[in-house]
């Protein structure tokens, strides 16, 4: 509750980096990593493929920890989180991964609940099916993830990364595979998201996703190029 | 949340119920044994007698001399001559009650008690061929000494085959349970990612196969009961092979065994699981 409101506030820092960097084991692929996710905030991050997009978002969820610096996710060092911290740390960030991460074996509506199951909440049937509704999924609730085109795939990734109503929410290449209305459809649920209050950050290489998005709405662009993050001007 | 796994299903519910089948024999033996290593150093009683045969007149001299080797041998605790009636009275379950017995030439009977460290058998009979000739040292249920200590033994064996087939059940439970964790790789981290703990994860493994391995061991238990059960009734004589089973309640007693073989899966996988789940981020 406290931390609800701080964030509100504006005073707390949801996901800062200070001079981290990261390397698979080869050479440093990020390096000098320093900014600051303000909360209510839309960001885009391009770069070109094998730049490093993904690895910088892994880094966000704590999925990577940084080889060298210092990422703080809710003012907590990742590196001082336990096993259980992770785990509740990314109840409070919602992750679109660029390959949606579905359990196969489930139904869409079950995988779509399964940050709520696993945190042992229930939600009501109804409340599920319309944030299914909302993504546009509403009578596909039953299919199995495999069953599903690319585009529903990611809108049903979409609605697993808010269903427990996060602060921040990471999308990986959410358009990757999508024509451009559908594109359109998922920029547009994330704009809504945005203005409901949520801190979003969004890795694509869709110049005309930014475009379109940047009409709608003050959203910002990270740029990675030698191995830094910086922030793009106003050409884009 | 996590798919069936077809094949370490079955290897945990076979294994179990083959395992608990076994110790199902292993305890039987192990209890009948006990039973038997009892008997045998009860009969032992740490008694032993001297018969004495001799002429009339030389009988009390010969019983007077035994007395005293006695109780100069190391190793014995008491010696006491029995009483003509005492004497009488182990002789009527052969001769039957009406037998006039005076009329006989008894031989006189010492009975004699050994310490705990026992007596030096060989030595006693040679004092006593010397002292006494018409002495014979009767210790005839000596030879069931080292008998029940096999037993004894026998006992250990069966209590170290239980823990051994525990140890065997938990490393193949172990193995099943690794080879689920790994076809479930993909699963768990999907699970770690939505933010699940570990705590969760190891539980949605530890939980099914503890269920296997208690409804294996079931099935174990109850073959193995059966098992026993259709071995050969108990016959008079006492016979170690027919005497292996259980009586009255002892029929409840490997029940045990399917708890016990359920907290062997629940250790087991708990413990692979919690050592998968740390490998991951
Ligand atoms: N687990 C890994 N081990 C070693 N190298 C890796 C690993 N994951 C990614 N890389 C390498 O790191 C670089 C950056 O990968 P990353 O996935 O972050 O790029 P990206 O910017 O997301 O690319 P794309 O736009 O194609 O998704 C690539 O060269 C990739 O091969
Ligand atoms: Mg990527």
């Amino acid at each position: 509750m406290v931390r609800k409101q701080a964030a509100r506030n504006g005073t707390q820092t949801l996901i800062a980096f200070e001079n981290a960097a990261y390397s698979y084991g080869g050479g440093e692929l990020l390096s000098e990593i320093t900014l600051r996710l303000a909360p209510g905030s839309f960001h885009f991050l391009t770069g070109p493929s094998g730049s490093g997009k993904s690895t910088f978002l892994k880094l966000c969820y704590a999925e990577l920890l940084p080889t060298a610096g210092r990422v703080t996710l809710f003012d907590r060092e990742v590196r001082d989180l336990s096993r259980d911290d992770v785990a509740l740390t990314r109840r409070r960030i919602g992750v679109v991964h660029q390959d949606c991460q579905f359990l196969d074996h489930l139904p869409l509506s079950s995988n779509v609940a399964l940050p709520l199951i696993v945190a042992g909440r229930t939600t009501a049937t109804g409340d599920l099916q319309d944030l299914l509704t909302w993504v546009g999924l509403g009578p596909l609730a039953t299919a199995l993830p495999p069953s599903l085109s690319g585009g529903e795939r990611q809108r049903a990734a979409l609605a697993r990364a808010i269903i427990m109503g996060p602060d921040v929410i990471l999308a990986d290449e959410p358009t990757g595979n999508l024509d451009w209305e559908m594109s359109l459809r998922l920029l547009t649920l994330l704009v809504e998201l945005n203005r409901m209050g949520k801190t979003i950050l969004v890795a694509t290489h869709d110049l005309n996703v930014i475009r379109q998005a940047k009409s709608q709405i003050a959203a910002r662009v990270l740029r990675i190029a030698k191995r830094r993050i910086q922030l793009a001007g106003a050409d884009l | 949340m996590v798919p069936p796994s077809g094949a370490s299903a079955w290897l945990t519910s076979f294994t179990s119920g083959a395992m608990t089948f076994l110790a199902v024999f292993a305890m039987a033996l192990s209890l009948a044994s006990g039973k038997l290593a009892n008997r045998w150093a009860e009969a032992l009683d740490r008694t032993a007698t001297v018969r004495i045969s001799a002429p009339e007149d030389q009988m009390a001299i010969q019983t007077k001399a035994v007395l005293e080797v006695l109780k100069t041998t190391p190793g014995i605790a008491e010696a006491r001559a029995l009483t003509p009636e005492e004497s009488t009275k182990l002789l009527e379950p052969w001769f039957g009650p009406d037998l006039p017995l005076q009329d006989l030439p008894l031989p006189q009977l010492v009975a004699v008690t050994e310490t705990g460290a026992g007596y030096d058998a060989e030595g006693l009979r040679q004092r006593l061929a010397a002292e006494a000739p018409g002495a014979v040292l009767d210790d005839h249920l000596r030879w069931r000494r080292p008998m029940a200590e096999a037993a004894g033994r026998l006992r250990l064996l069966g209590l170290l085959s239980i823990v051994l087939i525990g140890l065997a059940m938990a490393a193949m439970i172990t193995l099943a349970a690794n080879a689920a964790l790994a076809a479930n790789a993909q699963v768990i981290r999907v699970l770690r990612l939505v933010g699940a703990r570990d705590t969760y994860i190891a539980r949605a493994f530890v939980r099914r196969f503890t269920l296997r391995a208690a409804s294996g061991a079931l099935a174990g238990v109850v073959l193995g009961l059966i098992g026993v059960a259709l071995l050969p009734a108990q016959d008079a004589a006492g016979g170690f092979l027919t005497g292996l089973g259980f009586s009255g309640l002892g029929w409840l007693l490997p029940l045990v065994l399917v708890p016990l073989a359920a907290l062997v899966a629940f250790l087991a996988t708990r413990t692979a699981a919690f050592r998968t789940l740390k490998r991951l981020t």
